[in-house]
């Protein structure tokens, strides 16, 4: 019988193990900071189940992320989990923690403006200061940029092209 | 290749047309991979493709937990036959050029988009969730085909004729969008998919819009093609499904 203060410690080592898992195209952020990680929690037959979503459907990289969290807790010694798929609550970019929105900016990813919502079909673009000097005199090159989550923009200040964490 | 035959109630029909014209126009998306007129553009029609890519897994995932029948995603689309598929006959269309692609992916984004907004009420929690995540892509596309359709329809001399060429060829497909048959009412009935005459007016509003600013004038409403939703296809979508099913075609036991 496992008492409730192993399972306690078996819970906080997954955890502690689903923390380290990055996101394979932004090595800089955590899954947990980026808002993918949902829950990690003890199933009643003892295996560790968790719970992670897609920034966008056709998101490549979460079979990636799943492989990398199984890999984690069974090299944490926990055995191997079952890694789920949710797609409720919709994701967000007002998922991303502050500490997520810095380790961005420090990969030179301009992060998404919190709660700044859609705007409009069509018209002016969003305000999206330099991911490095922080300018706000800044245009869009591409609506798509290198990963599905992404934009092109270039700062006019310092002539540095950068990447944009879309908001949506 | 072992064909699979769904079993079709008005669930799962539904979620098959869905996701088949979601792979399918995903397909001739990806077509142009490699061969846009330029680099962003050919990173914004793969982003797309992607996009539509992922809503099919989901939804092809679902319709299979539906179904019961212990399939996967894979066997419903690499499995099934042209007859067999359900999606409008707009999505297997020859891609064209780049006029007619980016046409295409307006007419059908600016119906995703008031759609898949409604599909978000849906009392099906899993395509509420679907619906949810796909909304917000499809504004995407919607801005970026939108602002396309506007450069080219206002542009040069060639521009505007290629799009004017596109808008004839691809308008009589338009219908499709928004027919109702039996299986459709009774989802509808049930709340789980919106009425299509919900989605035709903001529909309406965005094309109503872009044309104006585009300088394209809407074509008459007319005879419209019909078919794909009920397994009657255009000769092109078996040869898309030869190249497509390829893989699993030649070595049935394959995963990945």
């Amino acid at each position: 019988m496992v008492s409730l203060s192993d399972r306690d410690r078996t819970l906080a080592a997954a955890r502690a193990a689903c923390a380290r898992v990055v996101d394979p195209e932004i090595p800089t952020l955590s899954i947990a900071d980026l808002g993918v990680l949902r829950d990690v929690r003890l199933g009643a037959d003892g295996v560790i189940e968790v719970d992670i979503t897609p920034t966008y459907s056709g998101c490549p990289a979460m079979r990636a992320i799943a492989l990398d969290i199984e890999a984690a807790i069974e090299a944490a010694g926990l055995g191997r989990p079952r890694v789920s798929l949710v797609l409720t609550p919709a994701w967000t970019t007002d998922w991303i923690t502050p500490a997520g929105r810095e380790a961005l900016r420090r990969a030179g990813i301009a992060p998404p403006t919190p709660g700044a919502g859609r705007r409009a079909l069509f018209g002016a673009d969003e305000l999206v200061p330099c991911p490095r000097c922080g300018a706000t005199d800044t245009e869009k090159l591409s609506e798509f940029g290198s990963t599905a989550c992404k934009a092109l923009w270039r700062c006019r200040a310092c002539r540095e092209p950068f990447d944009y964490f879309k908001c949506h | 290749m072992t064909t699979i035959a769904v079993a079709e109630t008005p669930l799962t029909l539904g979620l098959l047309r869905l996701a088949d014209t979601a792979l399918v126009h995903s397909h001739r998306l990806s077509e142009w991979c490699g061969h846009a007129p330029m680099l962003e553009e050919d990173l914004a029609l793969a982003n797309i493709a992607l996009d539509l890519l992922g809503q099919a897994r989901a939804l092809y995932t679902h319709a299979a937990a539906v179904e019961g029948a212990g399939r996967t995603e894979d066997d419903l689309a690499y499995r099934r036959d042209a007859p067999q598929f359900r999606n409008v006959l707009m999505a297997e269309l020859p891609r064209g050029d780049f006029a007619f692609t980016i046409l295409r992916g307006f007419l059908l984004a600016a119906h995703a988009l008031p759609f898949w907004q409604a599909t978000a009420g849906s009392r099906d929690a899993t395509l509420a969730a679907i619906a949810a995540k796909a909304e917000k892509e499809a504004a995407y596309h919607v801005r970026h085909c939108g602002e396309w359709v506007i450069r080219l329809g206002d542009g040069t001399g060639e521009s505007r004729r290629r799009m004017l060429e596109a808008l004839d060829t691809l308008w009589p497909y338009t219908g499709e969008l928004f027919e109702v048959d039996d299986a459709d009412r009774a989802v509808i009935a049930d709340g789980i998919l919106p009425d299509p005459a919900v989605v035709r007016a903001p529909w309406d509003a965005t094309i109503d819009r872009v044309f104006a600013e585009a300088g394209l004038d809407r074509p008459a409403e007319g005879w419209m093609q019909s078919g794909g939703r009920w397994g009657r296809h255009t000769e092109h979508l078996g040869h898309l499904l030869a190249v497509m099913q390829h893989l699993p075609r030649a070595y049935p036991d394959a995963t990945w």
